[in-house]
């Protein structure tokens, strides 16, 4: 039999009984091809391949990113804590060593689920890497982490979790927010007053295919990495980009996903979105598996692959080109563009983010202002003032994993100080101790 | 009255039960160069005045086609392999000539590629060159739809034979098995029809006319036509026949561990609620991962006659054996020495026994007896430690539904069944290390035969019907079929059962012994667009594996 170059954990849980709704993109039916293949495939009696069954995640889990109104338990589902569960299986597996790399192919996916949570997003409630990144941080140690996010939609959740956190890189690809949900995911969207820089969008225009995909991996994510100097790279592998997906308008293919993945060399892939079920899924995830695990993947193909069709225009390759080199300058310009941000200060200590967040899988609509302290000694005390319009209004205090004492020691004072009554919930994120409380 | 009969690679053991009492035994030994032989050997003694028309069946567990695939003299085969995209697939290159083609079928069994004739000629220009006569013809996802193989057949079946077909194998989803599962099935084909015919030529001869029936890996059985056809389901059923007549001594309904503890090895299976567990997809045979189904059995090399050694005070056992233990004038000291020492075993002298314990203790400064006692104690938990890994990883087989993830069935052992030649002096420290009662039954000697003759017709279907496409497909039986939009899961569930029956009858079921079972059921709905296009029904069933009838008692001679 074949044996794996790349010792790689998968984490395949399909999740056959569970749906948003019977006929929801999100639906029992979603890996059920993918499932096919893979089985097909023999990829279980690969030496070296070990599936891996997903764990649940913790409230705790959930905690130490997401503020849940009300709470934890009536906005998250047993099938969203397997989901995250099996990223976190699948870290675990990485970290402890008893794989190289490790891919989680889960559903529902995660990253559009930002820090607070009313409700489900772009099909998420939870944001499963995150879950899995603070989880591993709090058992195996700190670890400086790059983030990135080859799904066709902007992952404004993933980017509002590490927003201030320069620890944490996120790059994320995805058709340009003026022509796609979320409608975010900009260049502008820099990162926090401590991470400037370190939140990097590269919105591409409808019709990029591999060419151009590859060539934003290696003209501008592979030196930026290589700069960064992570200790771990994380792919969000959302597979929208797909030629065939039904919801986005970009013509990626499965040999580029495995080309992208071979290259990017992540030790850690999770599922995202991908909603092309017969299409495109069944061989994009073999393409990955077999790019993780080091082996052939050259004769993946889909049933309709025809690489002429598929080519981009010229346009979209000169627009693409100058993108990269705009994106790569402002990431070489980081420290500049942030004195700058700085001196606008004027003296004020907090940095406010003020924003109106859609939830377009349950309908509600959410004002949220984030404020940012700037702080010399660490990336700074941060609250979140958020009111949705089904009338829920609430106040959270996060105190970062970094924080200073005086953070600290502000983050809970503001916490006891605010007045009971006036929110709906008062939330406490110590992410120093681990500690998470609510009132 | 039915007979029973397994061969092993020491001993031919069989029984004659009449509703469930054991009415006599034989035991001869295997003569490895005359297998046949050794056969008719064990069965002579056994059937030496018997009234022959008492005698409803008999049922055989051999190693022939097991020995043709160990020993290689099996014949050369043609492969012809349609791999369409996916891994590439030279590693299945396991036959003496492999083809591979190019058509395709896609996962919901669409015709992707057409086959193209050519190369099907060409293919059968290069196995005619090369003087194959035996052949396999395998397509990725043929269990979806098997049309390229039927076609690929028809091209073939003058001029070669057998021609294998993939999805007649089984009806699971696994290329590589597929191939390796047919490669095995045609290599065997003949050294087994061989079998097939002077078996029949003697039962002729000897004027006995009862069905015979085959042992399976999986602890069912075939008539002997069927297991011509298909003679790759006979390999390694001696764990079957072992753990079948080991059950019989165990009926009820809890979890367990089943040891067959002999002189070179210890083999290790389990039940769940009473019924025996399966490997996930196929027993493995030599080199080959295969979809044969088959009773979960690991072996591992440690036995009554396993070699001690000490190494800088560290003791080991096993995995080889050198030789017979001390006490019979072995060349190395044995698990079987510490057990005479304390004992617990009374065979061979005693003395040599204490004085290879002795050796043994000098090299960890100890003495004899206190040797013997730590090597018994060791052996206990070399047994523990792996069943509690084998157990570990059983228990954390991937699922794929919340509710087998949080709710799912966990193997957890009542009781440990032990048979073979250390059983009953062994138990004792399995029974404190496990911590749970050892069961070692009073005839546990005559346990393969026992289960060879107490196992039933088995058979298994896999029922896929895609209403969006409008195709029902049973690759067991053969079965490409249009289906009807309003197709339900009910409907299917009953087409199953129904399908089931007949293929067990034709396998050599008396309709009684059916007692037919879902074992796995789904129905997606497909959804195209916004809109429900049809449901995705898939269905497995089984002939409920298990024994024939119970067994009363061991009241023979």
């Amino acid at each position: 039999m074949l044996k794996a170059k790349n010792r790689l954990g998968l984490v395949f849980f399909p999740a056959f009984d569970w749906a948003i709704s019977s006929t929801h993109p999100e639906r029992e039916e979603r890996l059920l091809y993918t499932q096919d293949q893979v089985f097909e495939e023999g990829i279980a009696d690969v030496e070296g391949i070990k599936f891996i069954n997903p764990g649940m995640a913790t409230e705790k889990d959930v905690q130490r990113v997401h503020f849940c109104v009300p709470d934890v338990t009536s906005r998250v589902t047993e099938s969203h804590l397997i989901s995250a569960g099996g990223a976190i299986k699948a870290a675990e597996a990485f970290m402890e060593r008893e794989v190289d790399k490790a891919f989680a192919i889960v559903r529902p996916p995660g990253h559009h689920a930002q820090r607070v949570v009313f409700g489900d997003r772009g099909f998420c409630i939870i944001n499963i890497e995150a879950l899995m990144l603070e989880n591993i941080r709090q058992r195996f140690g700190h670890r400086r982490i790059a983030i990135v996010d080859t799904d066709c939609h902007h992952g404004d959740g993933t980017q509002d979790i590490y927003w201030n956190d320069r620890d944490t890189l996120y790059i994320s690809f995805h058709q340009d927010g003026r022509t796609l949900y979320p409608g975010t995911g900009f260049i502008d969207e820099f990162g926090g007053p401590a991470a400037m820089g370190y939140n990097i969008n590269i919105p591409l225009p409808p019709e990029t295919g591999e060419e151009g995909f590859l060539y934003v991996l290696d003209n501008l994510v592979m030196p930026i990495l290589e700069e960064y100097k992570p200790d771990l790279v994380v792919n969000s592998a959302g597979q929208d980009n797909h030629y065939t997906d039904p919801i986005t308008n970009m013509n990626f293919t499965a040999q580029g996903y495995a080309k992208l993945n071979h290259r990017l060399n992540p030790d850690i892939a999770v599922l995202e979105g991908g909603y092309s079920i017969e299409g495109a899924l069944p061989y994009v995830n073999l393409g990955i598996i077999l790019a993780m695990a080091g082996l052939d993947y050259s004769h993946v193909k889909e049933p309709d692959y025809d690489p002429g069709k598929l080519k981009q225009s010229p346009r979209t390759t000169e627009y693409i080109k100058k993108l990269c080199e705009t994106i790569y300058q402002r990431w070489r310009k980081k420290e500049d563009i942030a004195r700058d941000a700085l001196k606008t200060l004027n003296g004020r200590e907090y940095v406010a983010r003020i924003r109106n967040i859609y939830y377009d899988t349950d309908g509600i609509m959410e004002e949220q202002t984030q404020k940012f302290k700037v702080c010399p000694r660490c990336s700074g005390l941060n609250t979140i003032h958020s009111r949705s319009d089904w009338g829920y209004e609430i106040f959270a205090v996060s105190i970062p994993r970094d924080a200073c004492p005086a953070c600290i020691e502000e983050g809970y004072k503001i916490y006891k100080e605010t007045p009971e009554g006036k929110y709906f919930k008062i939330y406490l994120q110590d992410r120093v101790n681990d500690i998470y409380m609510s009132q | 009255m039915i007979v029973g009969l397994d061969m092993g690679g020491t001993h031919v053991d069989a029984a004659i039960i009449d509703r469930g009492n054991i009415i006599d035994v034989a035991k001869t030994l295997t003569d490895r160069s005359d297998l046949f032989g050794s056969i008719w050997d064990a069965l002579d003694h056994l059937l030496s005045g018997k009234d022959m028309s008492t005698i409803e069946h008999i049922n055989l567990s051999t190693t022939v086609s097991t020995n043709a695939i160990v020993e290689g003299k099996t014949a050369p085969v043609g492969m012809t392999i349609e791999s369409g995209p996916g891994m590439d697939p030279s590693f299945l290159s396991c036959g003496q000539e492999n083809i591979f083609i190019t058509g395709y079928v896609d996962h919901r069994g669409r015709e992707i590629k057409p086959i193209i004739l050519d190369e099907i000629r060409e293919a059968a220009y290069r196995f005619r060159q090369n003087g194959i006569k035996a052949c396999a013809v395998v397509t990725k996802f043929s269990i979806r739809n098997p049309m390229h193989e039927i076609q690929i057949k028809r091209m073939l079946e003058d001029e070669f034979c057998p021609v294998t077909l993939g999805h007649t194998i089984s009806g699971k989803l696994n290329f590589p098995r597929r191939v390796f599962t047919s490669y095995l099935n045609s290599a065997v084909y003949d050294v087994f029809k061989g079998f097939c015919g002077s078996f029949k030529q003697v039962m002729e001869k000897k004027k006995i006319n009862v069905p015979v029936n085959v042992l399976k890996a999986d602890g069912g059985t075939i008539c002997l036509d069927a297991a011509r056809e298909y003679p790759i389901n006979t390999v390694l059923s001696g764990p079957a026949a072992s753990l079948l007549g080991a059950s019989a001594f165990n009926r009820d309904n809890k979890d367990a561990v089943f040891l067959d503890i002999g002189g070179t090895t210890t083999d290790i299976s389990f039940v769940a609620d009473g019924v025996p567990l399966f490997e996930p997809l196929g027993i493995t045979i030599g080199p080959y991962p295969t979809l044969v189904r088959a009773i979960y059995s690991v072996s591992i090399g440690l036995g009554g006659d396993s070699a001690i050694h000490v190494e800088k005070g560290e003791l080991t056992i096993g995995p080889r054996r050198e030789g017979l233990p001390m006490a019979l004038g072995g060349p190395a000291p044995t698990p079987s020495d510490a057990m005479i020492a304390l004992g617990l075993l009374n065979f061979g002298e005693k003395g040599k026994a204490i004085s290879a314990m002795k050796r043994v203790g000098e090299q960890m400064g100890m003495d004899a007896m206190a040797a013997a006692e730590t090597v018994y104690e060791k052996m206990g938990d070399i047994i523990k430690q792996k069943v509690d890994n084998l157990l570990a990883d059983i228990n954390s087989r991937p699922v794929y539904t919340v509710k087998e993830l949080l709710y799912g069935k966990k193997l957890k052992p009542e009781y440990v069944s032990i048979i073979g030649g250390p059983a009953r002096a062994i138990a004792p420290v399995l029974e404190r290390k496990f911590n749970l009662p050892c069961r070692v039954p009073e005839n546990y000697e005559v346990a393969n035969a026992l289960g060879a003759a107490l196992a039933k017709i088995t058979a298994e279907i896999t029922l896929l019907a895609d209403t969006a496409a409008g195709v029902l497909s049973v690759p067991e039986v053969g079965i490409y079929d249009r289906v009807d939009r309003n197709f339900t899961l009910d409907m299917a569930r009953q087409k199953a059962l129904e399908l089931l029956k007949e293929k067990a009858a034709i396998l050599g079921a008396e309709g009684s012994e059916i007692e037919p079972e879902i074992t796995e059921e789904s129905c997606f709905n497909m959804v195209r667009g916004f809109y429900t296009s049809g449901k995705n029904i898939r269905i497995r069933a089984q002939v409920k594996p298990g024994l024939q009838c119970e067994l009363r008692g061991g009241n023979y001679a």
